[in-house]
């Protein structure tokens, strides 16, 4: 017993103080929020494109844009771009709300809204969700895990991850959703009691990953259940899904400083 | 029997046409005496093999006190004399072939898919996931009980089928697929820039072992070798997985058997290792850190300092939270004695990693077949003989240290030059085998070009594909409530196993 504590006492307190305190560091080559430079962009290149495995790259009217949804953040576009267009930043804050928000241009940024007031009213202070893990390699389902350590004490949100579909008040769903796990996830969503919410975790989930279009999947979990919240990532750093989850209960303000939003 | 095989080594290659294709009884023979119920050797890889339009069976045997890989090749008759009764290690191996190529194993005792592949025809087995007879044990007092493939935590789905006597568990049927993706399938349909990616996905807690085991397979086959600075960078994440999936794994048992402090301690700590992964090549995972030919990250003197300083304080952290569980009666009454594996059923049924040596057999790929850095500089086999959940967890604790160890004197004697190297264009007609010891096990690949020098073959064997039946001999007459316990200890991949 009195190793227990001194070993408590040396391990001390170790919870972040984020989102009222300063975020914890990103690591330098860590790869979030590219910022994209189209007028840097030569005429007909399209190195971008080719060098992208999972069409996360096109080139649109003479601009460039990237599917945050498809892009395992690999950095393999930026290393062939002669031109220095695209620049990822360890900007951790991707989530989003609607999928096409995740279609990349430029410098604007469309972070996830706020569920209404409605939702906000029965979450906001307390979100159970199931966890389903369809075809998800184990990374993003760990980093899911890792919130409930003490280090991030998801449960200081109201948030928890529950056993039972029939105690939850939504899905977070990974994985590019298998043939094999489709029925499964449809059981599961449909006995969390309505209303339910659906976050998509990595880009497996949104899109299918690097799983997109074999035929053995579905391309992620929008294929039959409503999707509320997209968390890119390939897998999504932790405070990146627990940014999102904030966001979507309302709990960080949606204007930052230095965020330009459109709309 | 030596003219059967065709003997090599870890990241070799050889020549498709110089693996000896004997009739199909012959084979069979000479793998019966080298794998079967004593065996000398591992089965460690058994495949269908199509070559030019003809279907093979190819053995891959590891004999690991010679650090040797025989191949051998057999015509695929349709139907065939099951190696199963006479040759244990083969079980799991012919139920795959049986679903990915079509072939009967006549008396075979068990037959059926282990992945429910949409669209694999053939043998007349219904091919639906969930729809499947499992083995029933008939008695009044006899009940069945079902769990999955939605499971209560955050893990992947699978289906456990346990015949319980009371608590009693008299036997328990894994029925796998749920995360079937089809990765095998892509990495032969020409995967080209994607390949990796499948690699680094296809278990994404061992994204540096798949990565690497796919990098020498392709390496091997071109006939070049990662300049030394890549080869330690990749020990280095290597063994950063293995201490942060170790770690992780003692913080959910001490979880299960409700020690809550140890739990907690290493939730976070597990999180230390990742991010140190991370400072490596910016991905918890390493992610985009180990590609053909080397690393795409180096280590400035700056950040090597910075982690060898990280891996010091994940050593002295982790010593503390883990030496409480061996101090606490009431963990210790609950890990030992638990989930029994005998030596003997560790060698039949060829279980690797830590689960096999929680058995006290020292079976370790880097080394008995040592690989790109552990060529040169070793790292000792941790074994444990009681093949209980304490020699499960006893055992990742000491690898844990060994780990760390190895580490920071790679970091002080990092070679120097470069971290990658070209790669040339891939030799025609090679066959190479990738082997890595990855923290639940080994890790096989095996990649065959074709005359155009593009992969015409490759052959993924997660080291839970050996393991996953070691789990169900680990319940045989232990408690029911005991088997979230028994899972943990082995915490095997679902969708490694399923591809």
């Amino acid at each position: 017993m009195l190793k227990t504590l001194i070993e408590r006492w040396r391990q001390g307190h170790r919870t972040m103080r984020w989102p009222d305190g300063p975020p914890p560091e990103m690591p330098d080559r860590f790869r979030g929020w590219p910022i994209l430079h189209a007028a840097r962009c030569g005429p007909s290149c399209e190195a971008c494109v080719a060098a992208c495995p999972h069409g996360a790259c096109a080139i649109r009217k003479g601009r460039i844009e990237i599917d945050l949804g498809r892009c395992l953040f690999c950095g393999a576009c930026q290393a062939a771009c002669p031109s220095g267009a695209i620049e990822f930043t360890s900007d951790y804050r991707l989530a989003v709300s609607r999928r096409e928000r995740l279609m990349v241009h430029g410098e604007a940024r469309h972070p996830a809204r706020a569920l209404d007031l409605a939702s906000r009213r029965l979450f906001g202070r307390s979100l159970r969700l199931r966890q389903v893990s369809a075809g998800g390699c184990n990374a993003c389902e760990a980093d899911c895990n890792v919130l409930g350590t003490l280090a991030w004490d998801l449960g200081r949100f109201g948030i928890q991850f529950v056993a039972s579909p029939r105690h939850a008040d939504g899905l977070l769903i990974t994985g590019p959703v298998p043939e094999n796990m489709r029925l499964a996830l449809e059981k599961t969503w449909k006995a969390v009691p309505a209303p339910r919410i659906v976050v998509a975790v990595g880009a497996c989930a949104i899109s299918g990953g690097p799983y997109v279009d074999h035929p053995e999947v579905h391309n992620g979990a929008a294929f039959g259940v409503p999707v509320d919240l997209f968390v890119p990532g390939c897998p999504p750093h932790p405070l990146t899904i627990l940014d999102g989850l904030l966001r979507l209960l309302g709990r960080i303000p949606e204007q930052h400083e230095g965020w330009s939003l459109t709309d | 029997m030596t003219g059967a095989f065709v003997a090599m080594r870890n990241e070799q290659s050889v020549s498709p046409e110089a693996v000896p294709v004997a009739p199909f009884t012959d084979w069979r023979e000479a793998i019966v005496s080298a794998c079967g119920l004593h065996p000398g050797e591992r089965l460690a890889v058994l495949t269908g093999w199509p070559v030019e339009g003809r279907l093979r069976l190819l053995a891959v045997l590891a004999n690991d006190r010679e650090g040797q890989l025989r191949l051998a090749a057999a015509e695929a008759p349709a139907a065939y004399a099951s190696l199963t009764p006479d040759c244990p290690q083969a079980h799991w191996f012919e139920r795959e072939i049986a679903e990915q190529w079509g072939l009967r194993p006549e008396g075979h005792p068990w037959l059926k898919p282990i992945r429910f592949q949409p669209g694999r025809g053939g043998l007349g087995v219904e091919r639906q996931i969930g729809r499947t007879d499992f083995f029933r044990v008939e008695g009044e007092e006899v009940h069945e009980v079902a769990v999955g493939p939605v499971h209560a935590g955050v893990i992947e789905p699978g289906h456990f089928r346990f015949q319980c006597h009371g608590e009693r568990v008299l036997h328990l049927e894994i029925s796998l697929g749920y995360q079937h993706r089809g990765v095998e399938r892509a990495m032969n349909a020409r995967p080209g820039r994607r390949a990796i990616h499948y690699m680094e996905t296809l278990a994404g807690d061992s994204t540096i072992a798949h990565a690497s085991a796919y990098c020498q397979a392709v390496e091997a086959a071109a006939r070049v070798m990662a300049p030394p600075r890549g080869l330690a960078i990749r020990a280095l994440a290597l063994e950063l997985e293995r201490i942060a999936n170790h770690i992780g794994d003692l913080g959910a048992l001490a979880g299960d058997v409700g020690y809550l402090p140890t739990a907690s301690f290493c939730g976070r700590i597990r999180g230390d290792a990742l991010n140190a992964t991370a400072l490596v090549c910016g991905n918890r995972f390493g992610r985009g850190l180990v590609r053909p030919g080397g690393v795409a990250w180096d280590l400035d003197a700056a950040r090597a300092r910075e982690l060898g300083r990280r891996v010091a304080a994940i050593e002295r952290d982790a010593a503390g939270a883990v030496g409480l569980l061996w101090d606490s009666p009431s963990v210790m009454a609950r890990f030992e004695g638990t989930g029994v594996v005998s030596r003997q059923t560790c060698e039949e049924v060829g279980l690797v990693g830590v689960a096999a040596r929680a058995c006290g057999v020292g079976r370790d790929a880097r080394k008995d077949h040592p690989f790109g850095m552990y060529r040169y500089q070793h790292i000792p086999a941790c074994t444990w003989a009681s093949g209980d959940v304490f020699a499960r967890a006893y055992v990742r604790w000491a690898e844990i240290e060994r780990s760390c160890h190895f580490i920071q004197q790679l970091l002080d004697e990092l070679p120097g030059g470069a971290v990658r190297c070209e790669i040339p264009p891939p030799v025609p007609g090679r066959l190479a085998v990738g082997l890595v010891e990855g923290w639940r096990g080994e890790v096989c690949h095996v990649l065959v070009t074709g005359a155009d020098g593009e992969p015409a073959f490759y052959k993924v064997v997660d080291p839970s594909f050996h393991n996953w039946f070691g789990l169900a001999c680990a319940l045989k007459d232990q408690q029911i409530s005991d088997f979230p316990l028994c899972n943990k200890s082995f915490n095997l991949s679902y969708c490694g196993h399923d591809l």
